[in-house]
C-alpha cells in the first residue's frame, strides 16, 4: 500500500513540476466523491493536486425546471410518483416531495421494476417515474418501457432526465475558463460505456482520461496514472479497473438503451443545455413518455437566489466558499441539491469535512 | 423543525431524532431524571439504586436473518439496562396486534422471546394485549420495559469520560442494519449477513466485575450506529474521540452490502453490540474480559478520548488520513429496530 501511496506522490511532483503550476483532476461520479471524502484522500495529498467533484450525482445535475415539473405533477390527484429516494428532499420553488408525503401519491422505489409493480397495484391512477441517472440506471428504465409495452401496461409514465457522461465532459472542456487537467472516469458507467468511448475526449482535448473504481487505493492509482500522464505529457485512456471494465463495454446493455432513448438536448444544473446529452423516448414508446402525455410545463430556470450549486459542478468553487454552506443550507435543511444527494459534493462535503464553516 | 408533520427521519436516531425528543418531548416532561438523556433511569428507592428502560420495537420484517422482532424486544431492554450498568431483573411486554395476524405467528415470535428471556436469566412479569383492525398497525409492535439493579462496582457516567481513555467495541459493526435492508422487500439480495441481535449483559457485567470503577462509560450503538454513539459522547464531554478504520471490526459481507447500496458502516444499527469506555490502564485487562464472555468474541480497542477544543470525532483511515465522523442524518433506514 505504501508503495502505491509514494508511487502517487512522486507521479504528482513529476506533474507540478512539467505543468508549473496545480494540477486539478476531477471526478465526475458521485461514488467517486463519497469514496474521496470517506478515505480522507483529500487530505492526504499534498497542495499542489487538487481534486474537483464534477457533475457526478444525479440528483445534483437536475435543473429546476425538473424538480419543479416533478412537484407540480406531485400536487395532481390523479398521479402518483415513484422515485427514488433521493430525489424527495431536493427543494424547488413549491417546496419538496418530502413536505407532500403526506398526500400518499410519492412511492420511493429502489429499483425501477417496482415501477411496474405500483402501476399494476394502481390502475386508476398514472404513474410517473422520474427517471435520473447516468447510463447506469438507463438499461433498467428502458426494461420496464419494453414490459410496459408487452403486458400492455398503459398507466406508467417516464419523465426521462437520463444523461450521458460524455457530453457532459466535452461541455466542461469546451468552456474557456476551465481548469481540468485531467478526468477521474467513473467505474460503473464505463463498465456499461466501454473505456473508448473516451477516446475522442482525449484526441480532441488531449486531457487524460483514467478509469477507476471504488477502493481507495485504486484511485491513488488512477491519480498516479494521470499524473504520469500529465508529466510525459502523453495524455491517454486508461483503465485501473480492468476487471469489471473493458474498451467495448456492455453491448447488451447499449443496446437496450438504444432501442427505447433517442439522445437529445437536455438542461445540466450549471452547465445549461448540452446537446445530445439527455436521453428521451423513441417515438414509437411515445405513450409512455411523461413530456408528451401529461401536459408538463417545463421552465429552465437558474439556482434559488444564492446556491452556487452549478458552479460546484463545474468545479468553479468548493462547496465552503458558498455562503450558504453550513448555515442556511445544512444536510438537515439542504437549499441546493448537491446538499440533499447523499453523493453530493456540498453533502460530502459537510458530512466528512475537516472543519465545519459557520458565520460569526 | 422543517415542515409540520413527523417525518420517518425523526425516528431514524441521528439528529432529527434528537432534535424531535428536545423540542417536543423533553418540552411536554423534562425533569432531572429525563433531562439527562441516558439509556435507562436511575431511580433510588431506599438504600437500592433500581435502573428503569423502556423501548418500542417496530422492526419489519419480523423474522430476519439472526433473530426476530421477539427475540429483539427482550435484547434491546436488556442492553439498555444492562449498558447503564444495572443487572437486568424483570420485564414487561405490551403487544399491539394488526387484525389478521396469524396465531401461530405470533406463537413463534413470542416463542422466541421466552427462550431469549429464560436464557438471560429475566422474565417477563407484566403486559398488555391491543388488537387493532388492519391497516391501523402493521403485523405487530412490541413494547417492553424493564428494571434493574445496579450493579455495586458499577460507576458510569459522561462525567468520567477523560481524555486517554480507550474505546472498545464488543464486535463486528453494521451487521442488524444491513441484514434488515438487505431483506426489505424491493431490495432483496442474497446474503450470509446475519443481525447481531442478541444480549450484551454478560460483557458488561463482566466488565465490571473485573475492572470496576475503571469502566467509565457503556453505550449500545443502536440506531445510527457506532456515530451516533460516539457523537452523542463527544456532544456530553468536552472531548474529542479518534477512531482508527484500521482496527475497526467489520465482517467483509456486511461491508459489501454497505458499499453496494451506498452506505456508511459507520452509520449502521447494530443490535447485540456495546461501545465500552475504559481507562487506558485496564484497557488491555478489559478487551481480554470482553472477548471471553459471550457475544464478545470479536471485541477490538478502535480508538481513544483525545484532548481537544473541539467535541469532533475523528476517523483515521486505512491510508492513515483522516476525517471526521458526523452524526448520522438519520433518513436511511426506517423501522430497523
Amino acid at each position: 500500500m505504501l508503495e502505491r501511496i509514494n508511487r502517487a506522490y512522486t507521479q504528482i511532483a513529476r506533474a507540478t513540476k512539467t505543468l508549473g503550476r496545480k494540477i486539478n483532476i476531477m471526478e465526475v461520479c458521485g461514488t467517486h466523491t463519497v469514496s474521496i471524502f470517506r478515505a480522507g484522500l483529500r487530505d492526504s495529498f499534498p497542495d499542489s493536486l487538487k481534486l474537483l467533484s464534477g457533475p457526478g450525482c444525479p440528483v445534483c445535475i437536475s435543473d429546476h425546471g425538473y424538480i419543479d415539473a416533478i412537484i407540480s405533477l406531485s400536487d395532481r390527484s390523479d398521479c402518483i410518483i415513484a422515485t427514488y429516494g433521493d430525489m424527495i428532499r431536493v427543494p424547488g420553488r413549491k417546496g419538496s416531495l418530502e413536505q407532500r408525503t403526506k398526500q400518499g401519491n410519492i412511492k420511493i422505489v429502489l429499483s425501477a421494476e417496482d415501477v411496474l409493480k405500483i402501476a399494476k397495484q394502481h390502475p386508476d391512477k398514472k404513474i410517473v417515474f422520474v427517471a435520473v441517472g447516468f447510463e447506469t440506471t438507463a438499461p433498467a428504465t428502458a426494461v420496464i418501457v419494453r414490459e410496459a409495452k408487452q403486458q400492455n401496461i398503459k398507466n406508467v409514465f417516464v419523465f426521462s432526465n437520463h444523461k450521458t457522461v460524455i457530453p457532459a465532459i466535452n461541455a466542461l472542456l469546451s468552456e474557456v475558463n476551465n481548469n481540468i487537467d485531467a478526468f477521474l472516469c467513473p467505474g460503473h458507467v464505463s463498465v456499461i460505456i466501454g473505456s473508448n468511448a473516451y477516446l475522442p475526449i482525449v484526441e480532441k482535448f488531449k486531457k487524460p482520461c483514467v478509469v477507476a473504481g471504488f477502493e481507495p487505493m485504486q484511485i491513488i492509482d488512477a491519480i498516479s496514472e494521470i499524473c504520469k500522464q500529465l508529466a510525459d505529457n502523453t495524455p491517454a485512456v486508461a483503465s485501473v479497473y480492468p476487471a469489471a471494465v473493458n474498451e467495448q463495454g456492455n453491448k447488451t446493455a447499449q443496446k437496450i438503451v438504444s432501442e427505447v432513448f433517442d439522445e437529445g438536448d437536455g438542461y445540466w444544473r450549471g452547465l445549461g443545455l448540452i446537446a445530445q446529452s439527455t436521453l428521451k423516448l423513441k417515438n414509437e414508446f411515445s405513450e409512455y413518455d411523461a413530456e408528451k402525455q401529461l401536459n408538463i410545463e417545463f421552465i429552465p430556470e437558474e439556482d434559488l437566489t444564492g446556491c452556487r450549486c452549478g458552479e460546484v459542478l463545474c468545479g468553479l468553487i468548493d462547496p465552503p466558499q458558498c455562503a450558504m454552506f453550513g448555515n442556511e443550507c445544512t444536510s438537515d435543511t439542504p437549499v441546493g441539491p448537491c446538499m440533499v444527494s447523499s453523493e453530493g459534493a456540498c453533502s460530502a462535503w459537510f458530512k466528512y469535512g475537516r472543519r465545519r464553516r459557520r458565520r460569526q | 423543525m422543517s415542515g409540520e408533520i413527523v417525518l420517518l427521519a425523526h425516528g431514524g436516531g441521528g439528529r432529527m431524532t434528537d432534535e424531535l425528543i428536545r423540542n417536543v418531548i423533553l418540552s411536554a416532561f423534562g425533569n432531572f431524571t429525563l433531562n439527562k438523556l441516558t439509556d435507562a433511569a436511575e431511580i433510588q428507592i431506599g438504600q437500592n439504586s433500581i435502573s428503569f428502560t423502556t423501548d418500542g420495537f417496530v422492526v419489519k420484517p419480523l423474522f430476519f436473518n439472526g433473530g426476530d422482532i421477539g427475540k429483539l424486544a427482550i435484547c434491546g431492554t436488556i442492553n439498555d439496562l444492562a449498558v447503564s450498568g444495572a443487572k437486568p431483573i424483570a420485564l414487561s411486554m405490551s403487544l399491539i396486534i394488526e387484525e389478521g395476524l396469524e396465531i401461530e405467528i405470533l406463537r413463534q415470535l413470542l416463542n422466541s422471546a421466552a427462550k431469549t428471556a429464560k436464557e438471560e436469566n429475566v422474565e417477563v412479569v407484566c403486559g398488555d394485549t391491543k388488537v387493532v383492525e388492519a391497516g391501523a398497525a402493521d403485523k405487530l409492535f412490541i413494547n417492553t420495559s424493564g428494571i434493574g439493579l445496579k450493579l455495586p462496582k458499577a460507576n458510569i457516567g459522561f462525567e468520567r469520560i477523560q481524555p486517554g481513555d480507550k474505546i472498545i467495541i464488543s464486535g463486528t459493526i453494521g451487521d442488524h442494519g444491513m441484514t434488515i435492508m438487505s431483506q426489505r422487500e424491493g431490495m432483496k439480495f442474497d446474503t450470509d449477513i446475519q443481525s447481531d441481535c442478541g444480549s450484551v449483559a454478560h460483557i458488561c457485567a463482566n466488565v465490571i466485575e473485573v475492572c470496576g470503577e475503571d469502566i467509565k462509560f457503556m453505550r449500545d450503538p443502536t440506531r445510527g450506529g457506532l456515530a451516533a454513539a460516539l457523537n452523542e459522547i463527544v456532544r456530553q464531554t468536552s472531548s474529542a474521540i479518534e477512531i482508527d478504520e484500521e482496527y475497526i471490526p467489520v465482517n467483509p459481507s456486511t461491508k459489501a452490502a454497505a458499499e453496494m447500496l451506498g452506505f456508511d458502516i459507520l452509520d449502521i444499527a447494530n443490535e447485540g453490540k456495546v461501545v465500552i469506555i475504559v481507562s487506558s490502564d485496564k484497557a488491555e485487562k478489559c478487551l481480554s474480559v470482553c472477548r471471553q464472555s459471550k457475544n464478545g468474541k470479536n471485541a477490538a480497542i478502535i480508538g481513544q478520548v483525545v484532548k481537544s477544543d473541539e467535541p469532533i470525532v475523528e476517523l483515521i483511515t486505512k491510508i492513515k488520513s483522516r476525517r471526521i465522523v458526523q452524526m448520522p442524518y438519520g433518513r436511511e433506514l426506517p423501522r430497523i429496530c
